[in-house]
């Protein structure tokens, strides 16, 4: 597989076997992680963050160095050239001369794809607005391929926020291109999936697809549940926000319906969706879930430079 | 060669109007009554330097009334949203003043300019000079259109 070069703005921007290429290089890189620290020595990291990180941002920046490499860039709009108005067309053709790789984060929807239309080097999707979030995904599907065995054959429960929710997008979108996942999706009727991608589940990828608002009745069924963070930054409005923020809130005594080897994720961070009891129990993987995503970073930014192959 | 068109006025009065056939150009037909202006400005027209001209409220033997554009001296104008404006209009190409081409048109596969992504989220309407293309995915009932940047479906009402 050949990704040199390539951006990544959409999960669907890789084929299966070229997600695959990256969770074997990410998991020999996990196997033997001094044989990969130098491989990125002279190359440069650019983090263009528009929108407030702090995992996806330092998890991005500890790939990138411990694979030998720089990090250059902001994290705060306001002291950036956007501040005084650039746009984003010419922040990314300046920044195509300084670095080898640019990871972009933006609170506008479709950022990263107007930027890869004027780079020199490849784009990375760190998150734009309520839309996707394709390197979660990575970081989500190395979890489950490592935790679960296969990627193919579970079924998924997304619980809270699935309208704003970026990283439910991209990985409900991914896994239904693999066989037999189900998918059960849990939110309050204001917070269901967008129309677009409940259009494509149903009529491109043409998956099973169950909708409803009660989390206890179908926790018992799923392989996985993956809980997400009412997005209180995507609300027009604060009163909607406080009406719907407790709307799912997952206790140890919940899981106690569910299966034995259910995986708990959540992208992170968690505000109060997942009580602290539920950290001790086996089954709560999102932990783990955000050491995987330095692996999946490394070995994503390795494959769009061309590096690490030989190592 | 003259052309005489039935209009018919408000009042019921039924006028004829003498207008010159074309040589060479384009007639866009069957334009369903009152679409007319619409299609005229959407083409652009008001600003051509060519001969151009909107009948409206022609009679018509299937419609009762209709609009009629006739472009004289250009073919190569690019009529692609004319299904999202009005499904039923036929387009004539004339050469020598003989009809060499007749297209019924189609709800195009993918629009650009025509209208704005409806998602306030989305870069297209935060940033200027963005002009995203949009790709039809659903034509039964609604007309839907996902945003290049967004994917947010935009619907289009005829």
């Amino acid at each position: 597989m050949n990704l040199k070069g390539r951006h990544l703005i959409d999960p669907g921007d890789f084929s299966l076997l070229e997600l695959e290429s990256i969770f074997r290089l990410a998991e020999k890189i996990i196997e033997n992680k001094d044989e990969y620290s130098q491989i990125c020595k002279e190359k440069i990291l650019g983090t263009l963050f528009y929108e407030p990180s702090t995992r996806t941002r330092l998890s991005f920046e500890t790939a990138m160095l411990r694979m030998g490499g720089k990090v250059l860039g902001f994290s705060d709009a306001n002291v950036s050239s956007a501040a005084k108005g650039e746009n984003i067309a010419d922040t990314i053709r300046v920044l195509s001369a300084y670095a080898d790789v640019v990871v972009i984060r933006h609170p506008k929807e479709g950022a990263p794809r107007l930027a890869s239309k004027y780079s020199n080097i490849p784009v990375i999707n760190g998150g734009d607005g309520g839309h996707q979030h394709p390197t979660q995904t990575l970081t989500d599907l190395l979890t489950i391929k490592r935790l679960k065995g296969s990627i193919s054959g579970n079924t998924v429960g997304f619980c809270g926020d699935l309208k704003f929710g970026r990283t439910v997008h991209s990985l409900i979108k991914t896994l239904s291109r693999y066989p037999d996942n189900k998918f059960i999706l849990v939110s309050p009727e204001e917070l269901r999936l967008p129309d677009h991608l409940r259009h494509m589940l149903k009529n491109v990828a043409q998956v099973e697809i169950i909708e409803t608002e009660d989390l206890e009745t179908v926790i018992g069924s799923l392989d996985i549940l993956y809980m997400t963070r009412i997005q209180k930054e995507r609300f027009f409005n604060e009163a909607d926000y406080v009406r719907l923020k407790d709307s799912y809130i997952l206790t140890r005594n919940k899981l106690s319906e569910a299966k034995e080897d259910m995986l708990v994720m959540h992208p992170l961070p968690r505000v109060n969706e997942i009580s602290y009891d539920v950290d001790e129990d086996d089954r709560a993987a999102y932990f783990k879930q955000a050491e995987f995503g330095v692996y999946a970073r490394m070995a994503l930014i390795a494959a769009q430079l061309g590096v690490g192959n030989n190592a | 060669m003259q052309e005489w068109h039935l209009l018919q006025h408000n009042w019921g009065w039924v006028i004829m109007l003498k207008v010159e056939s074309i040589h060479y150009g384009i007639v866009i037909d069957h334009i369903t009554q009152g679409k007319g202006k619409k299609i005229f400005d959407k083409l652009n027209l008001g600003e051509a330097d060519f001969p151009v001209v909107l009948l409206r409220n022609v009679v018509s033997s299937k419609f009762g009334k209709k609009d009629i554009i006739k472009i004289e001296n250009r073919i190569d104008i690019d009529m692609t949203m004319l299904g999202l404006i009005d499904p039923n209009v036929t387009i004539n190409i004339v050469e020598d003043e003989k009809t060499i081409k007749k297209m019924k048109v189609e709800i195009p596969k993918e629009v650009q300019g025509l209208f704005k992504c409806k998602n306030p989220r989305c870069i297209s309407n935060a940033e200027d000079n963005i002009n995203p293309l949009f790709t039809l995915v659903k034509a039964n009932g609604t007309i839907e259109y996902s945003c290049e940047y967004c994917e947010e479906l935009t619907s289009y009402t005829l």
